[in-house]
């Protein structure tokens, strides 16, 4: 399956790229849904990583489990939900050593707040490789009451805490892992254009 | 030299105002009858006297009103002001340098002693007399930057400098033009310039934070830039932006001269020694346009400005919907006359306006 | 109010802000290496500064004018003195010799305000310093910041033999558990790949030495992988002798011969004409000059430019970099 082809954008919009092995002690590889074909991808082109390599794997419905525990890794954990395997990926990045890599895969939104947790632990984001695949949906935080609202696929939407209509900009925060969402009617209240697909 | 400071409101009832003095000295940024975008840079080593330029951190009538306005702004949301956990020590240079400064420079207003770590400082109009130990935030109501700068005017990002870059990783933004720090902080100078357009394809950018990089301590830098207000509105932030976006539509022919304000800001850039960060203060500066129509030259100057200035910038801006309006106001002080280079009003020399209608 | 001068705007001031000093005490450490501790002749307290910053020392030499950067060595806390270590280089331009045979107790001279071109990241959980001889110096200004704060940080120092372990006493006495030396004289070598190893998440590395200890533990730890953010070195280039060579500044309207054994900065200095700089080193940006004709090789030793700047002849960095060739002419 190939991978969306992102618009150019203003600079503070994250740039995804393609995962590639590098040299290290272990290899911490997080992923979603289809972010799996990014692992198996990387996994063909560099199988001697996997005896380093700790997966772990949010599948949301999608069917690649299998696979990749086949790649026999030194750990593999598949999870229901990145909120659920958040405290495993605290422990795991609290506990680890310069030289683990890091590589994110799959939709924006994990790979930002995976990025934010080994951000926290001390890791500068410079080095953590994140490769997009999947779904285009965006992680939103509204301006004004700071809610985020999850898998944004519509311009402009509703705030889902406070309920102002939101138009979806492409500044993003590393630290919020999200994009800002900001009143559309505010000049004109009530006056809100008819919702788009992004990227249409 | 004595300051009455005025007690007025940025907010509500707005009932802001610039005295004779302050009109005088309102640092107009346009130089000519267009603008675009520059670097700007000039060092920061004082200027005429009694402008805003002389004192490293200027303070104004306004000054009560302002950390009045702040303290509101915080207690409705103390997100406006953040530092990141490895800018406290950023933050301690900011209080050394602010104190210092101010009590050198208002010495009738601020007093500072200091006997080792064990800091007296006196804030007069504040009422504020305080003892606390240097670098001990446990001695201290709010962590320094908080602190100081909840008596400082002006809006303060407070960079980390690493990597060739700078990092917006702690600020007090009360009184910016429609950004969020809870949003940017984190970001570097690229980053947080994201949205501006135009610039960035010019290599501004680059060439700006070449300049900052290498700004070092006892040289700190300045420049303008500027942007409009629709009443002498401080907290024009996103966050509140579904509450005060509303007001540019209260604008009318007969109020735009009262409503309409021009706010400039001077930023300027000093190096922090022991964390060899770098402060950046935007402090702000309010005119209504029927203040500035009482000075020829810039009545004349900020119609072209307006009228000529591209699309894209006044759209940024926030004021391209408002535009024909304000120039209808405008036009009516532009006669055509030519005027000087300069910022300078030139109000003994520059002729009086010839009525258009 | 009168219409005042507009600002106009002010040249870009040529290197920091200087301070007048004199020398206060000078202290043989070994036989390599001597300290010179300086007071300013005002009388008035030494400007604080960062942890890794560097003074550009001043001095005059007969007709010569030495300008070299040094780390400062001294604890930022203590304002009322600077110091810095100064390792005698028989080979090279004369700085050191200068300050070794000529400079006294009482010599006066100018030192910039401190600049930092190899600070500590803040952020860091754990700083890991790696020094080689006299590369010791700006971490002993950044144990002493991080001391006052308990900050957590580990050295490991590699130096010829006791006798020249400058500062070891102090160091090893002070801080017994995060202080390691070894000694080449006794084939004593940092295992780096073992220090590496284990490291927590969110150390970071600092290295200062010689060129080959530098480059070695760069690719040790990229090998190792290791982030580049996490990993901080500073070198001090000194400029390289080299043919003389004709130069015309085109601003000014002079032509000048840069000297075997003088920098074009330094030429260009001579001739009176400004030129900014910060740490004469090749590494700060500060002295990037436009070139505006050139025909011949560029001998580019700086690390600023970009490479495509470097191949395309439009920029030189003249306080390291050279020129062979028939013309060329600078934006000066």
């Amino acid at each position: 399956m190939s991978a969306f082809k992102f618009p150019e954008s203003i600079l503070s919009r994250p740039v995804y790229g393609i995962l590639e092995p590098r040299p290290g002690k272990l290899h911490l590889m997080i992923a979603d849904c289809e972010g799996a074909e990014a692992i198996l991808d990387l996994a063909a082109r560099a199988s001697d990583l996997m005896a380093n390599t700790h997966i772990i794997f949010i599948p949301k419905g999608t069917k690649f489990g299998p696979k990749l525990q086949a790649l026999n890794s030194a750990q593999y954990y598949e999870g229901p939900s990145f909120a659920a395997a958040l405290s495993r990926i605290q422990r795991v990045l609290s506990n680890g050593v310069m030289g683990m890599q890091i590589y994110l895969t799959g939709t924006e939104g994990m790979m930002g707040q995976a990025q934010n947790e080994a951000m926290r632990a001390g890791y500068d984001y410079t080095a953590i490789q994140t490769e997009h695949r999947g779904s285009v949906a965006r992680r939103m935080q509204c301006v004004h009451c700071k809610g985020i609202t999850e898998d944004v696929n519509i311009d402009p939407f509703e705030c889902s805490h406070c309920g102002l209509n939101l138009f979806v900009r492409d500044h993003y925060s590393r630290r919020i892992a999200a994009f800002q969402g900001v009143c559309i009617d505010a000049e004109d209240p009530g006056n809100v254009p008819p919702s788009v697909e992004l990227y249409s | 030299m004595t300051i009455q400071f005025n007690n007025e409101t940025f907010r509500d009832d707005y009932s802001f105002n610039n005295s004779q003095r302050a009109k005088d000295r309102f640092p107009f940024p346009f130089h000519e009858d267009s603008y675009m975008y520059s670097i700007n840079m000039e060092q920061h080593q004082g200027g005429p006297a009694d402008s805003i330029y002389e004192k490293r951190f200027d303070v104004d009538e306004h000054y009560i009103s302002e950390m009045r306005d702040r303290a509101l702004v915080l207690a409705d949301d103390p997100l406006r002001c953040q530092s990141l956990p490895h800018m406290t020590l950023a933050g301690w240079d900011l209080l050394e340098l602010i104190m210092v400064s101010k009590s050198e420079d208002y010495p009738e207003l601020f007093e500072l002693y200091r006997d080792g770590s064990n800091w007296h400082w006196i804030n007069k109009p504040m009422g504020i007399d305080d003892h606390f130990v240097f670098m001990d935030e446990t001695t201290l109501p709010f962590g320094p930057m908080e602190y100081i700068t909840r008596q400082t005017q002006g809006d303060f990002c407070v960079l980390d400098q690493r990597e060739d870059n700078l990092w917006m990783d702690a600020g007090m933004v009360t009184t910016q033009a429609d950004w969020s720090l809870d949003f940017d902080i984190g970001m570097n100078f690229f980053e947080w310039h994201a949205p501006v357009p135009l610039a960035h394809e010019k290599g501004i950018f680059k060439r700006a934070l070449k300049f900052l990089l290498n700004i070092q301590q006892g040289a700190p830098a300045r420049r303008l830039n500027w942007t409009m207000t629709v009443n002498p509105l401080l907290d024009t932030s996103p966050e509140n932006y579904h509450k005060w976006g509303v007001q540019k539509n209260s604008l009318t022919p007969e109020n735009l001269g009262s409503k309409q304000h021009l706010r400039v800001e001077l930023q300027t850039f000093f190096r922090l020694p022991r964390s060899n960060g770098l402060v950046f203060p935007i402090r702000c500066y309010l005119m209504s346009f029927q203040d500035i129509m009482t000075k020829p030259k810039w009545g004349r100057r900020l119609h072209r400005v307006v009228r000529d200035l591209p699309e894209e910038l006044a759209t940024y801006k926030g004021f391209i919907d408002k535009r024909p309006m304000m120039l209808d106001f405008l036009a009516q002080y532009d006669d055509g006359l030519p005027t000087s280079f300069g910022v300078w009003a030139d109000d003994d020399s520059e002729p009086s306006l010839q009525k258009l209608n | 109010m009168n219409a005042p001068a507009p600002n106009s705007t002010a040249p870009k001031a040529m290197g920091a802000e200087k301070i007048n000093v004199f020398v206060s005490a000078i202290v043989t450490v070994n036989d390599l290496v001597k300290r010179f501790e300086f007071k300013r002749i005002d009388g008035c307290q030494f400007p604080t500064f960062s942890g890794g910053a560097h003074t550009v020392v001043e001095m005059q030499d007969g007709d010569l004018k030495r300008m070299n950067p040094y780390s400062l060595m001294s604890d930022p806390a203590k304002r009322d003195t600077y110091a810095i270590s100064v390792r005698r280089d028989d080979e090279g331009r004369g700085g050191s010799l200068f300050l070794h045979q000529k400079v006294q107790v009482g010599t006066t001279m100018t030192l910039s305000f401190p600049v930092n071109l190899f600070s500590l990241d803040l952020r860091a959980r754990k700083h890991l310093f790696i020094a080689g001889g006299i590369g010791i110096t700006p971490f002993m200004a950044q144990i002493k910041q991080l001391d006052a704060v308990h900050s957590n940080w580990e050295l490991h120092y590699s130096c010829r033999n006791p006798e020249l372990g400058s500062y070891v006493d102090e160091l090893t006495s002070k801080h017994d558990h995060s202080v390691h030396v070894y000694y080449d004289d006794k084939k004593q070598a940092i295992n780096l790949v073992n220090l590496l190893d284990g490291q927590p998440i969110g150390t970071h590395l600092y290295v200062c030495g010689p060129k080959g200890m530098i480059d070695w533990v760069r690719g040790t730890a990229a090998s190792a992988g290791w982030p580049d953010a996490h990993v901080h070195h500073e070198e001090f280039l000194a400029p390289q002798p080299g043919k003389p060579f004709a130069v015309r500044l085109a601003k000014s309207g002079l032509s000048v011969d840069v000297g075997e054994h003088e920098s074009l900065l330094e030429a260009i200095e001579r001739l009176g004409v400004e030129a900014p700089y910060l740490c004469r080193g090749g590494a700060c940006g500060q002295c990037e000059t436009d070139v505006l004709e050139s025909e011949g090789t560029f001998i580019h030793r700086d690390h600023w430019l970009e490479d495509d700047e470097k191949s395309s002849g439009i920029k030189i960095m003249p306080c390291v970099s050279r020129f062979e060739g028939k013309t060329l002419v600078l934006d000066r």
